[in-house]
C-alpha cells in the first residue's frame, strides 16, 4: 500500500522541520517527502490543518498480559496505543508470571508482532520475581528474540542498595539501561495519596515526597558510582527534578521521564475519594506540577511516558484503601499534553513531539522509531489535529478497564491517523480491527 | 436539612445549634420511664459497620429504637468480605436493594461514607471512618459541653493525644472551631499531622504548660498498636508526659470538664481514678449520644411534620 498525506505540517525535531509539506509512504517507508508531490497511484489523504509527526513512543505501560487478560492484553493495550499516536510501547515486568525470563519476554513481544499495531518491547525485571533478591537472567533477556533493553522492578523500588549496585554493574556489561520506581517502602509504607494539607483532611496516609528523593538520590549515587545508562521512571517531585539537574551537571548518565497526569493533576483532586485520580506516585502539590513542567522545558526532564495502568471496574469500585493505584493513559495522553502544556506555553508542539517521540526513542535504541522525517526512514508515523475538541468516554476506549481519571473532561487535540511500519492502523480515529489477518 | 451526614464541614453553625436544640426535647424523651415516641415509624435504618464496634452501633441502634424506626444490623468483617469477593459497591447495592431509608456507616477506610452516597438512594451518616471524621462524636460532644457552659465563644479547649490517626480529633477540632471555642493540639509530634497549623488551631508538644489555662480538657484514645509504630518509646512515657494523673488534674481552673470517646485506657491517657472525678463528664458524653442522634435522625429524616411528643 502506498499513500500520500497532503498539506500536513510536517514537524519533526531531529531535523527542526517545521513547514507545510506532503510525505508519500510507500511499503513500510517513507518514499518522499516535500510540496506538491504527484499521487503516483498512491492513496491521497488530504490532512490539511492537521500535524504530522513521528509516531510517539510511551517508555512506560502495563500491558497486564500474561496474568490479568481482564484489565487489558497486549492486543487491546496496542489498540489504544494506536489510537493514541504511540508506534512502539515499552511493557512493564510486573505481569503474572513476572517478565523475568527470555520465554515470558518473547511471549509478549510476539503477542504484539501478532496483532501489528504497534511495536512492544518487553521491560524485563531487575530482580526473580521482583522479589529484590536474586537477578533475573538479563543477558539472555538482552539477546532473546524480544532483546530487552530495560530492566527494572518498576512497581516498587529495589530497596537493597548492595543487589541495584550489582544489577547495575551488570546490566553495564550488556549495555541495557536500568531503571527504577524511586521509592523508599519503609517511608511509603501504607501511603495512600501525596502526604500533606490534603491528606490530613482527609485522614489518609501520606506518602512523603522524601520517599522517592531518598531513593533517587541514592540511585544517582549508585548509577554515578557504576557508570550504568539509569532511567527515572515517573518522578513527581520538585526535589527529583532538581537531583537530576544536578547529576547531568555532574555528567552521570542519567534520563528521566514523567507522566501526562503529574504534570496536570495536584492532589486536591482527591478530596472527593475518587479511586481513578488514586496512582503511585501519588498526585503531588501544585508547585511540584510547576517544578516538573520547568524541568521538562529545559532538558532535565527527556521524556513524557504515561505509566498507562489499568485496573478493572471492581477493583476500583472498593474503599480508597483497598484500591489499587494507577490510571489509564494511551488514548489521552496527546491531548492532555496539548490542553495541559502546549496551550498553556510550557511547551511548543515540536518540543511536545520531541519528549513524546524522539526523546524516549533514542534513550531505548527504537530506530526505527521517533523519526527523522525523510526519504527511506522507516515509516512510524502520526498524523493529528492540535485543535480537534472532544470529550473523554473512558467507556469507548480499547481497553476493557476504565480508570481514566480525565473521564468526562474537554481536550483538545486528538489523533487522526497512525501509521505503523507503513500500515495505517488507525484512520480518521479508529483502529483497524483485523490487522494481523 | 442535609441529605448526608459525611463530614462537620456539611453543618452551619446554625444547623449545629438546631441539631442541639432539638436533642434537648429527646434527652429529656431518655428521662421517662417509656422512652419511645413514634417519630419515624416506619422508616428502615441500617447499621453498616465494617470494623468492630460496641458503643457506637449501640448508641445509633438506641437512638433508632427510641424513634421507632425499624433497625437492622449488617456488620461486615472487612476481611471476609474480601475474601469472598464483593465489592464495597455490590455490598452497597445490596443495602440499597432492601430499601433502607437511612445508612449508618462505620468503616476503617477513610472516604468509605463518601464512597457509598455516591451509589445509594438512601441518607448516609458517617458512624466513623478511618482516620477521616466522627461528626456524630463531635455533635454529642458539643452538645455534653453545652450543658455545662453557656457558651461556646472564647472557650478555651485541649485535644490531647493521637490526633494524627483520630477521626475523633479531626470532627471535633473542626466543631469546636467553628462554634467559637479555641483548640489547642497537644501531642508529641509524631501524633500531629504535619500541616495542623492550616487548622485553625494551636499547637503544642508539652502537656504541662497549656492545662492552666484551659476549661475543657478531651483526652483521645491511645491506640497501643501505636507504640509498637515506634510513634513513642511506650506507653508508659506516654503516660508520664500526656496523661492526665492527679498532679495535672490540680492544674486545671476549678471549673474545667475533662472528656473522653471512650473507651478509656485507665492508666494510658487518663489517671486510673481521675475518670471519676465530678467534673469528667465522660459519662454523661455517653447518655447524650443518644438523644443528639436521635435529633439527628429526626431531622434528617422525619422532616418537620411530626416533632417529638
Amino acid at each position: 500500500m502506498s499513500f500520500l498525506f497532503k498539506g500536513a505540517r510536517v514537524l519533526d525535531p531531529t531535523s527542526g522541520t517545521d513547514a507545510v509539506l506532503d510525505v508519500l509512504v510507500n511499503g513500510d517507508r517513507i518514499e518522499q517527502v516535500g510540496a506538491n508531490i504527484a499521487s503516483k497511484g498512491a492513496e491521497v489523504i488530504d490532512v490539511a490543518g492537521a500535524v504530522l509527526s513521528p509516531g510517539f513512543v510511551d517508555m512506560h505501560v502495563h500491558l497486564r498480559e500474561p496474568g490479568r487478560e481482564d484489565e487489558e492484553t497486549v492486543a487491546t493495550g496496542t489498540a489504544g496505543a494506536a489510537l493514541g499516536g504511540f508506534t512502539a510501547v515499552c511493557a512493564m515486568p510486573n505481569t503474572d508470571p513476572v517478565c523475568d525470563s527470555a520465554a515470558v519476554a518473547e511471549m509478549v513481544a510476539a503477542q504484539g508482532r501478532l496483532f501489528g499495531l504497534a511495536h512492544v518491547v518487553p521491560a524485563g525485571s531487575l530482580t526473580k520475581g521482583l522479589e529484590g533478591k536474586f537477578l533475573s537472567p538479563i543477558g539472555e533477556m538482552v539477546h532473546s528474540s524480544a532483546a530487552v533493553r530495560v530492566f527494572t522492578d518498576d512497581g516498587k523500588g529495589v530497596q537493597d542498595a548492595r543487589l541495584l549496585r550489582r544489577a547495575m554493574e551488570y546490566i553495564k556489561g550488556f549495555d541495557a539501561i536500568c531503571a527504577e520506581h524511586c521509592e523508599d517502602a519503609s517511608l511509603a509504607e501504607g501511603g495512600q495519596m501525596n502526604e500533606g494539607e490534603i491528606s490530613d483532611l482527609l485522614g489518609l496516609k501520606g506518602i512523603p515526597s522524601e520517599a522517592e528523593e531518598v531513593a533517587l538520590a541514592r540511585d544517582l549515587a549508585l548509577a554515578k558510582l557504576t557508570g550504568v545508562r539509569f532511567h527515572a521512571l515517573h518522578i513527581s517531585t520538585a526535589g527529583c527534578a532538581e537531583l537530576i539537574r544536578r547529576a547531568k551537571a555532574e555528567g552521570v548518565r542519567v534520563t528521566a521521564e514523567v507522566t501526562p497526569h503529574h504534570l496536570t493533576l495536584v492532589d486536591s483532586e482527591l478530596m472527593t475519594y475518587d479511586t481513578n485520580f488514586k496512582v503511585n506516585p501519588p498526585l503531588r502539590s501544585a508547585a511540584d506540577v510547576e517544578a516538573l513542567r520547568v524541568a521538562l522545558a529545559d532538558g532535565t526532564i527527556d521524556a513524557i511516558a504515561t505509566d498507562h495502568a489499568p485496573h478493572s471496574p471492581e477493583e476500583k469500585e472498593s474503599e480508597f484503601e483497598s484500591a489499587p493505584p494507577g490510571m489509564l493513559g494511551l488514548e489521552t495522553a496527546l491531548g492532555v499534553c496539548i490542553t495541559g502544556l502546549v496551550e498553556p506555553g510550557v511547551l511548543t508542539l515540536l518540543d511536545l513531539i520531541r519528549v513524546m517521540s524522539t526523546s524516549p526513542a533514542r534513550i531505548l535504541g527504537l530506530d526505527r522509531h521517533g523519526g527523522p522525517i525523510v526519504a527511506g526512514a522507516p515509516a512510524n508515523l502520526v498524523v493529528f489535529d492540535p485543535a480537534k475538541r472532544w470529550t473523554v468516554d473512558a467507556f469507548a476506549m480499547a481497553s476493557p478497564s476504565h480508570n481514566s481519571p480525565w473521564e468526562g473532561k474537554p481536550l483538545r487535540g486528538k489523533v487522526l491517523h497512525t501509521l505503523f511500519e507503513g500500515r495505517l492502523v488507525v484512520r480518521d480515529g479508529s483502529v483497524l480491527s483485523s490487522v494481523h489477518s | 436539612m442535609i441529605k448526608h451526614l459525611l463530614s462537620i464541614d456539611q453543618l452551619s453553625v446554625e444547623d449545629i445549634e438546631l441539631i442541639l436544640h432539638t436533642a434537648d426535647s429527646f434527652r429529656e424523651v431518655g428521662t421517662r420511664k417509656i422512652k419511645k415516641v413514634p417519630t419515624l415509624r416506619g422508616r428502615t435504618i441500617c447499621n453498616l459497620f465494617f470494623e468492630p464496634s460496641t458503643r457506637t452501633r449501640l448508641s445509633f441502634e438506641l437512638a433508632a429504637k427510641r424513634l421507632s424506626a425499624d433497625v437492622i444490623n449488617f456488620t461486615v468483617d472487612s476481611k471476609s468480605s474480601a475474601v469472598k469477593g464483593e465489592s464495597f459497591k455490590d455490598t452497597a447495592l445490596t443495602i440499597q436493594a432492601m430499601g433502607v431509608d437511612a445508612i449508618v456507616i462505620r468503616h476503617s477506610s477513610s472516604g468509605a461514607p463518601l464512597r457509598l452516597s455516591n451509589w445509594v438512594e438512601s441518607s448516609v451518616i458517617n458512624g466513623g471512618d478511618g482516620a477521616h471524621e466522627h461528626p456524630t462524636q463531635a455533635l454529642l460532644d458539643l452538645y455534653s459541653i453545652r450543658e455545662r457552659f453557656p457558651s461556646f465563644e472564647g472557650l478555651r479547649i485541649a485535644v490531647v493525644g493521637d490526633i494524627i490517626h483520630s477521626r475523633v480529633a479531626r470532627s471535633n477540632i473542626k466543631a469546636m472551631i467553628k462554634m467559637g471555642s479555641q483548640v489547642v493540639a497537644v501531642a508529641p509530634p509524631t501524633l500531629l499531622p504535619s500541616t495542623i497549623e492550616g487548622w485553625g488551631c494551636e499547637v503544642a508538644f508539652q502537656l504541662d504548660e497549656v492545662l492552666p489555662k484551659v476549661d475543657v480538657v478531651y483526652l483521645l484514645r491511645v491506640q497501643k498498636e501505636r507504640q509498637n509504630e515506634q510513634l513513642f518509646p511506650s506507653t508508659r512515657e506516654y503516660a508520664a508526659f500526656w496523661g492526665l494523673d492527679r498532679r495535672r488534674v490540680e492544674m486545671l481552673k476549678s471549673d474545667a470538664l475533662i472528656m473522653h470517646p471512650g473507651p478509656i485506657n485507665r492508666g494510658v491517657e487518663i489517671g486510673s481514678d481521675m475518670a471519676d472525678l465530678e467534673r469528667s463528664i465522660i459519662t454523661d458524653q455517653v447518655t447524650n449520644g443518644i438523644a443528639v442522634r436521635m435529633s439527628l435522625l429526626y431531622l434528617m429524616l422525619g422532616g418537620s411534620e411530626r416533632g417529638p411528643s
